[in-house]
């Protein structure tokens, strides 16, 4: 297991928190709440080990387009770059639309 | 309806994680969850052992309606460590049995339901596990003098290990034809007494032995239902209209033994056993 933690600079604060996923083969369960701060903050617990570059790519890529103030905590079971993608975007329309 | 209509038709339960399961149960626009992941009680032990945590633990406590009365449901995530039974997770479910056990005291109702589908014992926490699955059982005896606690095992994963017991002891159990119900699981039984034994790739054998179809035909589960979340919610509230049981199958102590001394070991397999038992209960 890896601990890794990245920020990103934020502009908005976000309307709501949100949860999605499960800490199941292949997918990754996403909590993310309104922050304080100035800037995006995100907490990631992998059960791969050495990614740490990958992370950081999906993630840059991730803020290149979203600027909320928000943290981001990531519980992560295996989930490849594209499931990672795919369940950032849900959390993120779950807290900026009405609750499902 | 041809095969084609009906199956696009269902909904299926099998393939809901628990929150969504128990949303889908419960009355629409009723669902409410107690200790959810935001309040981050998870396992203390994973971690210490290099395993990522879920943040509800892999149980969802839900309260809402169900047929128009108060209800806990108690689900189980299939998906997170096999819904395998920690310390944490464990507790919730034996918590939310005994708050409804205190509903009853108090004077008020209140409609148990858990949705099964563990491995049994999370074997990272061992014995807390294990002792945990004791108060669920412990829980379930207290309340099902006063209501119906309705069991349903979904699928894939099944009902197996120390939670098997605590399913046989609910009230009513409803399962998929895709669910299976078992003390030990195949790959477990290969794994200690050989392939000889039982072969778990072998999965006409398994399913024709501990699958929902068998186990409700033999009466140890009680409706069997198509993987469609109307059928388990009708099966479910059928469950609590019928009331609490005169006796639970727990109790007929003498019938079960006398349904066991009827069963040659030497000459036993599930055909066998369904002529043996089935209409007996």
């Amino acid at each position: 297991m890896e601990n890794l933690r990245y920020e990103y600079p934020a502009t908005r604060p976000v309307p709501q928190r949100a949860h999605v996923g499960v800490v199941g083969s292949g997918d990754l369960e996403i909590l993310l709440s309104p922050s304080e701060s100035q800037h995006a903050e995100v907490v990631i617990r992998t059960s791969v080990d050495g990614y740490e570059h990958v992370w950081k790519s999906v993630l840059d890529r991730f803020f290149s387009r979203y600027d909320g103030a928000a943290r981001l905590e990531l519980n992560d079971f295996g989930a490849t770059p594209g499931v990672v993608m795919l369940r950032l975007a849900e959390a993120v329309e779950a807290s900026e639309g009405d609750a499902p | 309806m041809s095969a084609h209509d009906t199956f696009i038709a269902q909904h299926s339960f099998i393939e809901l994680t628990a929150r969504e399961r128990a949303r889908a149960l419960l009355d629409a626009g009723t669902f409410r969850e107690l200790i959810g992941p935001f309040d981050r009680l998870e396992s203390p032990w994973l971690a210490m052992q290099n395993v990522v945590c879920q943040a509800d633990d892999g149980v969802v406590i839900a309260r809402g309606k169900f047929g128009g009365e108060a209800a806990v449901i108690a689900a189980i995530e299939p998906a997170f460590q096999g819904g395998s039974i920690g310390e944490v997770s464990g507790a919730k479910i034996a918590a939310a049995l005994e708050l409804a056990v205190r509903e009853f005291e108090a004077g008020r109702k209140i409609r148990p339901v858990i949705l099964f589908e563990t491995g049994g014992v999370r074997l990272q926490e061992a014995n807390l596990g294990l002792a945990v699955i004791a108060e669920i059982q412990a829980a379930i005896v207290a309340l099902r003098r006063y209501v119906p606690v309705v069991g349903v095992i979904g699928g894939m994963v099944g009902c197996f290990g120390g939670m098997s017991l605590a399913a046989a002891l609910c009230s009513r159990l409803v399962m998929t034809r895709q669910a299976r119900l078992g003390m030990n699981g195949p790959e477990v039984i290969e794994q200690e007494a050989g392939v000889e034994e039982l072969d778990s790739r072998d999965r006409r054998l398994i399913w024709s032995m501990i699958g929902g179809e068998q186990r409700t035909a033999v009466g140890l589960a009680d409706t069997l239902v198509e993987d469609d979340t109307n059928q388990v919610r009708d099966a479910v509230l059928s469950a609590f209209e019928r009331g609490v049981p005169a006796s639970h199958r727990t109790e007929q102590v003498d019938a079960q033994l006398e349904r066991l001394a009827r069963v040659d070991p030497s000459a036993i397999d599930p055909a066998v056993l369904r002529t043996l038992w089935q209409g007996d209960v």
